[in-house]
């Protein structure tokens, strides 16, 4: 269960996606830009997309289910990305920068 | 026809068939109902103001009245007899079973539904004349229908309930036409006095209706359900060791003793002759307060049942008491209709008196022809009234040659009321009475005999002090009273003779007739109980009869016609006898100081009672403590409740507050904070995971 037919235990798959989320999630919480946190996020999506494909052919009677299932995320994400570069298009039209630390007109 | 197939017809007697008449006698009291409610509703432009719908109405019944006379009196004559016609239909379900109502056509019925259709007619038309002008003039014929109505419907009744609530009706008609001028402070108290006093009566009157309903299970008179041939089941010993059959006659009794001014109830009667005379004549002469005699006759069963006698022996010592004891003060009043009220009384004493000595037949013989020629008595005294303006007899005199009519209908009436035998109907009927009495019991005849010396004593009287002598009072200028009201008086006259020819001792069409309607049982004990008097003429009592009358006319034409007996030379040995009477006994100040006062006191301790202790302690009180409770609870609910809601709305509050230095806006923060948390719910998903304690659902699910 633990191997597949190449040899390589899940765990080694699932130990690269957790570093890739951490990082990602990491880069999301200090990076003060928002570009930068756009990358982030793209990071632990991937992160997701690895552990979905590896739990996908690990099954015990494998499917592409996992393949489609980051498929569709890829997609998500690049419409994920549509949108968030199109506030922070909007966010540096209003402010002139895009710094997310300053960003703080959420707060009332 | 569906309907009537809903009809339940019981015991038809011999299997007569009957005329459409008699099926159709139900609408004999529902004509006047109906012109009661058209001359209430458009009298005042109705035709001859209301008058003539109403009078209309009483000549319809009367000639189904006259009818029904023919066929059960004419043309059954000398057949066997015509039993008794009863109709019923559902009423109101009760309990298991219904109420029945519905009329009964007997005898005694038709007897009564003539003579009140009679008079009722002929009062109707007189009223015409008299009360011609009166403001309220289409109301008085409206009451006049509503009365003949009732007490058309109390006369066919054939269930105790029908009964009674006509038995109420005319007393409520009564009230309202005694107090119909009730301008009149007068009017208006003897209207209530009336009202109040016969309700006394009515008490005992539901009492006993509602012993037999219990003990017989029915109000139907009649029939195999009926309570006349279950009356054995009252054969119990009730309270005074007196049988409930004993009981329930002596609480009808107490009805009739109301109705028909008996003596302890009789102090409303002559104070109702505040009323207009013609309602004197029909309501309290002729026909309503013979209602009482009318339910003793129409109960007999009930008395003849009680094996006892004590319930009969009650109603004959009332009736001769009353019969004297209204006599004696008939003797000494001023007031012309007071006068003929006490007469009234006297004669209404005299039924009662022959009910209670078996003289059943003869009682009712005396309540037909009464009507008869009370009722001409109290017309010809409407028509003095009218002519003179004036009640009192110590202004009259005289009168004959100014109003001829109204004096030989008077005259004839007063003979006829004095009982001069054979040429008089009241002669018939009394010396019917007085013959029972003489073989049942002497002392009734006694007083009989002596009631009908002072009867004729004071009608004559009366008559000649209003009629007689000279004109005491030159201010009056008496004139003959108008057509329309003369022509009663002497239809009536000319009744108050004929009247007596259907009941004389060798021809008795009446007894005859009457008899059977006690049906065959008790028809057996009210023979057994008359055993041995000998039918037919009795000349002792006819000659004791006579020697009375002719006694009392003597004494009283020496006395007031020729004073040869002056008895102003009596004033110091009886002053205080004549006193006495003329104050009739003093009974109403008796039941001022006793009964009157008594009830006084009574409401006014009731009224303190209520003042203080329903009122001030009770309602007061719960008021005062519910209002101190309330201010307790507001106290409580102010600073406990609300107390309670703002700490949590201050505690939210304050937690706000604290927390809002958390919401930064910078979404790293928040990112962070996220973090923080699924990093903490991880551990303790772990945790739980391996220290096996399930204190987070999931670390369950996750094993």
């Amino acid at each position: 269960m633990n191997h597949s037919a190449y040899g390589i235990p899940i765990s080694w798959f699932l130990t690269v996606g957790a570093l890739l989320f951490c990082i990602g999630l990491f880069g999301m919480m200090v990076r003060r830009s928002a570009i930068g946190m756009l990358i982030s996020i793209e990071l632990m999506l991937n992160a997701a997309n690895l552990n979905l494909v590896a739990f996908g052919s690990y099954l015990r009677q494998p499917t592409i289910a996992g393949q489609v299932f980051a498929i569709f995320v890829i997609t998500l994400a690049a419409a994920e990305a549509a949108i968030g570069l199109a506030i922070i298009i909007n966010i540096y039209r209003l402010e002139l920068h895009i710094e997310a630390d300053k960003i703080t007109s959420m707060k009332l | 026809m569906v309907a009537r197939e809903l009809f339940v017809r019981c015991r038809i007697r011999n299997q007569i068939s009957y005329s459409v008449m008699t099926e159709y006698a139900w609408l004999i009291p529902l004509l006047p109902a109906l012109a009661f409610g058209l001359t209430l509703l458009f009298g005042r432009r109705g035709p001859g103001k209301g008058a003539y719908i109403a009078i209309g109405a009483i000549c319809a019944s009367l000639v189904m009245a006259c009818a029904l006379a023919v066929e059960w009196f004419i043309a059954g004559g000398s057949q066997a007899n015509r039993g008794l016609y009863t109709v019923s239909v559902p009423w109101m379900p009760v309990g298991t079973g219904a109420i029945h109502t519905g009329f009964s056509i007997d005898a005694l019925s038709v007897v009564m539904l003539l003579v009140v259709t009679v008079v009722a007619s002929l009062v109707q038309i007189y009223s015409i004349g008299y009360m011609h002008g009166d403001p309220r003039y289409p109301r008085y014929f409206a009451y006049h229908s509503l009365f003949a109505s009732a007490m058309l419907a109390l006369v066919i009744a054939n269930n105790m309930l029908l009964m009674f609530i006509s038995w109420e009706l005319v007393g409520l008609t009564s009230y309202l036409l005694i107090g119909f001028w009730f301008e009149r402070p007068s009017a208006m108290r003897a209207a209530k006095k009336a009202f109040l006093v016969t309700r006394v009566g009515d008490v005992g009157f539901l009492a006993g209706m509602i012993l037999l309903y219990i003990k017989t299970g029915s109000f139907d008179l009649f029939g195999k359900e009926g309570v006349f041939e279950n009356l054995t089941r009252l054969d119990v010993i009730g309270p005074f060791g007196l049988p409930l059959v004993a009981i329930a006659g002596l609480l009808l009794f107490c009805g009739a003793v109301g109705k028909s001014a008996q003596f302890p109830l009789h102090v409303w009667l002559p104070d109702a002759m505040e009323g207009p005379t013609p309602v004197s004549a029909l309501i309290h002469a002729a026909t309503m307060v013979a209602a009482g005699v009318y339910l003793v006759a129409r109960m007999y069963p009930v008395y003849l049942a009680d094996a006892s006698g004590t319930a009969l022996q009650a109603v004959a010592y009332v009736g001769a008491f009353t019969a004297l004891f209204a006599a004696t003060i008939g003797l000494a009043q001023n007031d012309i209709k007071r006068i003929l009220a006490y007469s009234t009384i006297s004669q209404l004493g005299y039924m009662m008196a022959s009910l209670g000595v078996f003289g059943y037949v003869a009682a009712v013989f005396h309540l037909m022809t009464h009507a008869f020629f009370k009722a001409n008595l109290f017309l010809g005294a409407g028509s003095v009234i009218h002519g003179t303006g004036t009640q009192d007899i110590r202004e009259m005199g005289g009168l004959r040659r100014h109003m001829p009519w109204t004096y030989w209908t008077f005259l004839i009436s007063t003979l006829s009321l004095c009982g001069v035998p054979f040429v008089t109907a009241g002669g018939w009927s009394k010396e019917e009475i007085l013959a029972v009495a003489w073989h049942t019991n002497r002392v009734v005849f006694a007083a009989g005999v002596f009631g009908a010396l002072l009867t004729t004593c004071y009608m004559f009287r009366l008559v000649y002090r209003v009629f007689h002598g000279q004109p005491r009072n030159t201010q009056i200028h008496a004139h003959e009273s108008p057509r329309v009201m003369l022509v009663p008086l002497v239809v009536l006259g000319f009744l108050a003779i004929s009247a007596g020819y259907v009941g004389t001792p060798w021809a008795n069409v009446f007894e005859h007739n009457l008899l059977p309607v006690l049906g065959e049982t008790y028809l057996w004990v009210l023979e057994h109980r008359l055993e041995g008097m000998g039918h037919g003429f009795n000349a002792v009592v006819f000659a004791m009869a006579l020697g009375a009358v002719a006694v009392g006319i003597a004494l009283a034409s020496l006395i007031w016609l020729k004073p040869v007996l002056n008895i102003q030379k009596l004033q110091p040995y009886f002053g205080w006898l004549a006193r006495l009477v003329a104050n009739k006994y003093y009974i109403d100040e008796i039941y001022q100081a006793t009964v009157i006062r008594a009830l006084m006191a009574a409401c006014w301790i009731a009224f303190k009672f209520d003042y203080w202790v329903i009122d001030y302690a009770i309602v007061n009180g719960v008021g005062y403590l519910t209002r101190l409770a309330s201010q307790l609870y507001g106290w409580f609910d102010r600073t406990v409740v609300d107390g309670l809601v703002n700490l949590i709305g201050w505690t939210t509050k304050a937690l706000g507050n604290a927390l809002r230095y958390l919401q930064t806006g910078v979404a790293q923060h928040y990112v962070f904070l996220t973090v923080v948390a699924l990093v903490i719910i991880s551990l303790a998903v772990l945790v739980g995971h391996y220290r096996e304690e399930a204190w987070i659902p999931i670390a369950g699910f996750y094993r």
